[in-house]
């Protein structure tokens, strides 16, 4: 078996399982955040209306909640959603709430590692699709809808069928030009947003040893937009010092069988990667860095827990440092750890040296939310994940995902720049 | 949830690949934290100009389809967010079947979790049913859509087809053993 068959079998209970089969999973960690928490109280309140009876969750110390979509709160109905998730964990004992302005805080993927809120080995559910980001630490990590959660909350196990698994392997390491956003853009334009629709997806080889965690998570991060169930990387030494410095040190790791079975096996050289933005309006829709360069923009935007990670911020350092931004540029880390570290570390000031505005943790405009949103017809460069129309604000703007290295290089140009060319 | 029954209606041509849930339900429509209220914003960026008019030219807008309960799409229908407001919108706007030769994983789910019937059908027989602009009949007990030319079958899983049946949710039918499952947890042996 894989890695996922033998998360799927120890979680069921069983010593042997196969893809398409269905199971019946113990579940260790769930999450919801500031959309997805007021949609299982809906469905709480729902059921409640029905008749029953609910006092208290199935295990609330294996339940952590984020705040992170709408804060600092947009508006008034925002600023409802924060109390009444507030509530709702004191109301069932939930103390894991990274309440925002409150000690550590931010995007909820984020802090799934930064906080090691998920272990290897572990089965870990959240209602937000790019749940899948977790897998990188070598654990199950899927994304559920609400009423999904719920039952989760309720019960403490879910079904899943056990998906296929995908297997990307990278041979060699990624050239400095080179990021982990670039591998996974090439991928989703090679196999597509539904490339790997029920499917796991795996990525391995000597690339990915070489990778650092941060990096790892990209990969894991935007499974989801090849329409990925989850995405997952075996932990190796690389992942225990991860956590370690984190204070986890009691987990069961799972490797796969020496003789584990995947549909299918994808390599990639990573000398052949090159600098890759995915144009609007989808991820899929990919070209190089250097085929776009008369493409004009107006906006750069360093977001989200796929783009601003603190190595993320490190990228953007790199090529910011005494240089000036010629267009608009929004650099908001992806949590309040991280925005410290970057802090001490001087990033922040290179930053604001280069004339860009950093801003505090949130999900922000990456979904559209609030904090930089879009104008009708502003073209953006962006270290996020979805390019959908609207996605960033109007229906009119347009938003082109690139690497962190990518949207600093353009937003020292103005135009669309592989970090290369720069000067 | 409600019992599922047959369903007669025509089908709403919605010609797109790739409909993601930002389109059928777009951000600034997330924040309402009861779960009714979705359908008027379905698919709002497509249905009306920025004045709030309807735009003429989007299938949900005319007259013939207004009343649809069957939804007919393209390839990966219910990509992106998770957002489970996506069913509810189409719940809300009457939609209780989508058929398209491929969903995204939670959106499938988070059909069957509202009482939407999802039909995975075939590229071929999807052609058939886009060129088919009448009356069309899903049948879910015998699972079959029916069209004045021929009787289509589609395949769902037996579980889901039975909750859908009876109206059942995951929640209600684990909670029936409540009882059970406290006999249980009493009996268990705590280590």
């Amino acid at each position: 078996m894989n890695i996922t068959e033998k998360i799927l079998a120890r979680a069921a209970g069983k010593t042997s399982i196969s893809p398409d089969d269905v199971v019946f999973v113990n579940v260790d960690k769930v999450m919801v955040h500031d959309v997805s928490g007021p949609g299982v109280i809906a469905v709480f309140e729902k059921l409640k209306k029905k008749g029953m009876k609910i006092e208290k969750l199935w295990d609330a110390s294996k339940v952590w909640v984020a705040e992170d979509h709408f804060v600092p709160s947009a508006d008034m109905v925002s600023a409802q959603n924060i109390v009444l998730l507030s509530e709702f964990t004191k109301q069932f004992g939930i103390s894991k709430h990274f309440k925002y302005g409150m000690g550590q805080y931010g995007i909820c993927h984020t802090l799934s590692h930064e906080e090691a809120m998920v272990l290897p080995g572990e089965v870990y559910v959240g209602g937000d699709s790019h749940t899948n980001t977790t897998g990188a630490l070598g654990a199950f990590a899927a994304g559920l809808g609400h009423t999904d959660i719920a039952y989760v909350l309720l019960n403490g196990k879910i079904w899943f069928k056990v998906p296929k698994t995908l297997y990307f392997k990278l041979n060699g390491k990624l050239p400095n030009h080179v990021m982990a956003k670039d591998f996974i853009l090439k991928i989703i334009g090679d196999i597509g947003t539904d490339g790997a629709a029920y499917k796991t997806i795996q990525f391995g080889g000597n690339g990915i040893s070489e990778m650092s965690i941060e990096e790892r998570l990209t990969l894991t991060n935007m499974t989801t937009e090849a329409g990925a169930k989850s995405g997952i990387i075996e932990p190796d030494q690389k992942t225990r010092d991860y956590l370690d410095i984190r204070g986890a040190i009691k987990y069961d790791e799972v490797h796969s069988d020496i003789d584990a079975q995947y549909e299918e096996i994808y390599e990639y050289e990573a000398s052949e990667l090159e600098p890759i933005v995915a144009k609007p309006f989808s991820p899929e829709n990919i070209a190089e860095a250097r085929d776009l360069t008369t493409t004009a923009l107006d906006k750069a935007y360093i977001g989200s827990c796929t783009g601003a990670k603190y190595e993320d911020l490190q990228a953007v350092a790199r090529i910011l440092k005494g240089r000036h931004v010629k267009i608009r540029t929004e650099i908001l880390p992806a949590a309040i750890s991280i925005f410290r570290k970057a802090m001490d570390e001087g990033l922040i000031k290179i930053f604001m040296d280069a004339g860009a505005v950093v801003g505090p943790p949130t999900c922000g405009a990456c979904c559209g939310a609030h904090m930089g949103v879009l104008a009708k017809d502003e073209v953006c460069i962006s270290t996020t994940n979805r390019n959908f129309p609207g996605r960033m604000g109007h229906v009119e703007s347009k938003t082109y995902l690139a690497s962190p290295l990518v949207v600093a290089a353009s937003a020292v140009n103005g135009k669309i720049t592989d970090p290369r060319d720069l000067k | 949830m409600k019992p599922f029954k047959t369903i007669k209606s025509i089908a709403a041509p919605l010609d797109k690949v790739n409909v993601d849930t930002d389109q059928i339900i777009p951000k600034q429509f997330l924040k309402l934290i009861q779960k009714t209220g979705f359908g008027q914003y379905l698919f709002y960026d497509w249905r009306f100009t920025k004045d709030g008019l309807p735009k003429e030219d989007f299938i949900l807008n005319n007259l013939k389809y207004r009343d649809s309960k069957i939804l007919l799409t393209r390839d990966n229908f219910g990509c992106g967010s998770s957002r489970e407001h996506a069913a509810w919108a189409l719940l809300e706007f009457g939609f209780l079947v989508v058929i398209s030769p491929s969903f995204a994983d939670i959106f499938y789910n988070n059909c069957f979790k509202n009482g939407i019937l999802p039909i995975k059908l075939e590229n071929k027989k999807i052609e058939s049913l886009f060129r088919t602009d009448s009356e069309i009949e899903v049948n879910l007990e015998n699972q079959t859509i029916t069209t004045p030319n021929e009787t289509i079958t589609f395949e769902i899983d037996g579980h889901r087809k039975k909750t859908l049946l009876e109206g059942l949710d995951d929640i209600s039918i684990t909670l029936q053993h409540e009882e059970k499952i406290s006999q249980y947890e009493k009996s268990r042996i705590i280590y």
